[in-house]
């Protein structure tokens, strides 16, 4: 068993409120200093830190509004990685592993979370303590690798899926977008609002179901 | 091995094709019908807590288990193969229901001249103006043989629709191009989103022939003739890939299994892996399969009906050794040729306001037929067939539908210019979709592969399959029709014309694979005749879109269900009186 390893986050940092994304887990908000500890699964603290710190690059936070840091996007991966996805448990992974044409697409052995540690010890233990273009022209360098790929296609999914896969805390992601999250109905609505913008207040699967999902992620491997 | 009590017929899969036999033969005989489907039970109750896009949509988790087994693909006979390892460009389905509880819908009647292909073409340009490596075939059945099955399939479903073509009479507003029907549909048409009716203003324009797309996403409440009760959709946009948590959308769980649950002679098992169908002497005796906790049994059975998917349709007959593989080098043989995947395609186009796009339901949407088949087409470009251009409204989900923006909008792919410009365009962007035939040819086939293996060391199956000069231009086609449609909606398309690309494995097309175990009226180019009787085991049917030569430009499903219903028939009413050989 692994030491138990926490990502500290000041708590202004991490969008909205809390509640959806940290409920699932026990945590410690830590009243004196402002910070929350999130219990990590997959990464230590140092490996959560690069990796928070590469997805603000792909999804950075600015004057277009919050991005990855706000909504807790490697808290997202953690648990991905540390998930049935993660290793590889539904994809095909018998041998013999070839090198085909593009077309194929990803035919190596290696799983998410063995790609993820690879692609950390590229990035450099610090990399979340060099300047920002630094970080950005590293990101650059990688941009072909399946690492790299990998990372912004999960920068993404932590931004905009339901809060209670751990990303998009606060249904920050989804205020962004104006997308109102899953609902039973929009008959009286689909063929109104023609031309103009409708955004419903946000709602997540829980709060619309009233009792809480059950993310592939939590499947004992 | 464990030898299991013998039953009348036994059913391979419990989707829509297993369940509508199964159904057929409960409510019409007094046999006792066991289904066996490798998957597990599920229903309405299981899929409200499934509108969860990154489980469902993107980490497809209603789909067959790829780790367990998988296809492999080449380009040609010339490469080596490697397996599909993860989804990909098809989504095979599993448990109870298959890919008919997270399919999207849409019902099209095929064209009459689908069915005669290989005539319609020598006929209309000669055969000596053929593609050489062209493989289509007339069906051995027609379209007047199946109209009464199409309406069977519609009623049971509630399609949501509008006759264009209404006994030989063209009614404005339905498809004037479409086969003839002797009814209308059971349900009117569902309502248009913003864009889907912008796409419909817009060709109507330009003079082409809107109509909406037919849909058993049912746009009321309805009662089929089976007395199953069905509610409106509600158009909330978890639809393909989900199941339906209302049941708007008709789905094997919904419609059949509430009628085969009342009839004592009808079992399904869940867990149960069919591994090979046990023949001797040209007689299927029964099937041998392995349950979810590794046992072996061995079922027998009177009579033995494949109904899964086309892959293990080809799969099982091949690891059976039932029938003869087919050899493109040499053209004998029949099991595996004819392998086609429906040409989709989806050319993005922009607008300066928004579209309010999570809104929508898996078949909403508008399309044009004006240039189906080969209406329209003069042959001499080398374009034989086209198919449908579309608009579907069937809700964007957040994480797929962020960063569609024009090509100019931004350099990267992340970073700030590329998130501002998603933020920008988000909301702003829909897609005009082709839905081509595919034409099947000779080089196009299903084996096994000499390397790879699924979870229990059986053989995996082997694709060959590209795509020739004819699909790249059937999407030029599409983009040029595209490109006058799109300013008319007051959009802008995408400047990135089709790629020439190869086919690739990656990015999802659509489930329909198609053929390999093709029906037809001679034991020498077909592999099951026209009612899906194999030609070399009369008392084996084998069952779905396996059985189609070549696709249509429309999606399998109503064509598959009408073609079941054809096949029951024919076992009910002719083959089970006298069994033998029926053509």
């Amino acid at each position: 068993m692994r030491r138990r390893e926490f990502l500290t986050i000041p708590a202004s940092a991490l969008g909205g409120t809390l509640l959806y994304t940290l409920a699932r887990e026990p945590f410690r908000l830590q009243a004196q200093d402002g910070n929350v500890k999130v219990p990590l699964r997959f990464f230590n603290a140092r490996e959560a830190r690069v990796i928070a710190a590469a997805c603000e690059r792909i999804f950075p936070s600015d004057a277009t509004g919050p991005g990855a840091k706000e909504a807790g996007v490697v808290i997202y991966i953690d648990r991905q990685l540390a998930g049935p996805y993660g290793a590889d448990k539904y994809r095909y992974t018998k041998g013999p592993f070839v090198e085909s044409v593009p077309e194929h697409g990803y035919q190596a052995k290696e799983n998410p979370g063995e790609t993820y540690r690879a692609g950390i010890a590229k990035l450099g233990a610090n990399f979340d303590e060099l300047p920002v273009a630094e970080q950005i022209q590293k990101l650059q360098s990688m941009e072909k690798t399946h690492f790299f790929q990998l990372l912004r296609t999960h920068t993404i999914e932590g931004m905009f899926s339901d809060p209670m896969h751990g990303g998009n805390v606060g249904l920050i992601g989804w205020q962004l977008v104006g997308y109102p999250g899953p609902r039973m109905s929009y008959r009286e609505d689909v063929d109104q609002h023609f031309g103009t913008e409708w955004r419903p207040k946000p709602a997540s699967l829980e709060q619309i179901m009233r009792r809480p999902g059950k993310p592939w992620e939590d499947e004992k491997t | 091995m464990t030898n299991l009590k013998p039953v009348d017929v036994v059913i391979i899969g419990g989707g829509w094709t297993g369940l509508a036999m199964a159904k057929e033969l409960v409510s019409r005989t007094s046999l006792n019908v066991l289904a066996l489907e490798r998957g597990a039970p599920r229903g309405l109750a299981d899929y409200a807590m499934d509108m969860d896009e990154l489980d469902y949509n993107i980490r497809l988790r209603m789909m067959q288990n790829i780790a367990e087994e998988t296809v492999t693909h080449r380009h040609s006979p010339r490469d080596s193969a490697v397996p599909v390892r993860q989804y990909g460009s098809f989504h095979p389905g599993t448990g109870v229901g298959g890919a008919g509880e997270h399919w999207t819908g849409m019902c099209f009647r095929f064209l009459p001249d689908v069915f005669t292909l290989r005539s319609h073409l020598t006929e209309k340009h000669g055969a000596a103006r053929l593609p050489a490596d062209l493989a289509v075939r007339d069906w051995g059945v027609t379209y007047d043989e199946l109209e009464p099955h199409y309406w069977n399939a519609e009623r049971m479903m509630g399609v949501s629709g509008k006759a264009g073509n209404l006994r030989g009479k063209l009614i404005d507003g339905g498809n004037i191009f479409e086969s003839p029907r002797m009814h209308e549909y059971p349900t009117p048409p569902l309502k248009h989103s913003y864009a889907s009716h912008l796409f419909e203003e817009a060709t109507r324009k330009l003079g082409y022939h809107p109509y909406p797309t037919p849909a058993a996403n049912l746009s009321e409440n309805y009662t089929n003739p089976d007395g199953v009760s069905r509610v409106a959709c509600a158009y909330c946009g978890y639809c393909s890939r989900f199941g339906c948590m209302i049941g708007a959308k008709a789905q094997p769980t919904n419609t059949l299994m509430p009628v085969l649950h009342k009839h004592k002679s009808f079992q399904l098992r869940t867990g149960s892996w069919v591994r090979r169908i046990v023949h001797e002497n040209g007689r299927a005796t029964g099937v041998q399969f392995t349950d979810a906790n590794g046992e072996e049994f061995f079922q027998p059975a009177e009579t033995v009906i494949l109904a899964s998917f086309t892959l293990n349709n080809n799969r099982l007959l091949y690891l059976s050794k039932i029938g003869t593989p087919y050899d493109p080098a040499t053209g004998k043989g029949t099991l595996g040729r004819h392998l086609t995947h429906q040409v989709e395609g989806g050319i993005r186009i922009f607008f300066d306001k928004p579209m309010n796009l999570f809104m929508g339901a898996g078949s909403l949407g508008s399309r044009i037929s004006d240039f189906d088949g080969d209406n329209g087409l003069t042959g001499p470009d080398g374009l034989l067939r086209y198919g449908m251009l579309s608009l579907n409204g069937n809700g964007d989900l957040p994480i797929g539908a962020f960063g569609a923006i024009p090509p100019e909008a931004s350099k990267s792919n992340w970073g700030a210019e590329w998130k501002a410009a998603s933020l920008q365009w988000h909301d702003r962007v829909a897609q005009l979709n082709m839905y081509g035939e595919h034409m099947s040819y000779r080089q196009n086939y299903i084996d096994l592969d000499p390397t790879y293996t699924d979870k229990f060391g059986d053989s995996l199956l082997r694709f060959t399959l590209d795509w020739t000069e004819h699909e790249h231009k059937q999407r030029d086609f599409a983009y040029d029709l595209a490109a006058k449609i799109a300013p008319a909606m007051g959009a802008k398309i995408d400047s990135r014309r089709p790629s020439r690309a190869r086919y690739n494995v990656i990015n999802y097309q659509s489930t329909h694979i198609q053929g390999g175990v093709t029906m037809g009226t001679s034991p020498e180019t077909s592999v099951v005749n026209r009612y899906l009787q194999h030609w070399d085991v009369p008392n084996l049917w084998v069952i779905g879109a396996s059985s189609f030569p070549q696709t249509a430009s429309g999606n399998p499903t109503l064509t598959v269900l009408a073609v079941t219903y054809w096949a029951a028939d024919a076992m009910i009413d002719k083959y089970l009186k006298h069994p033998g050989r029926l053509a």
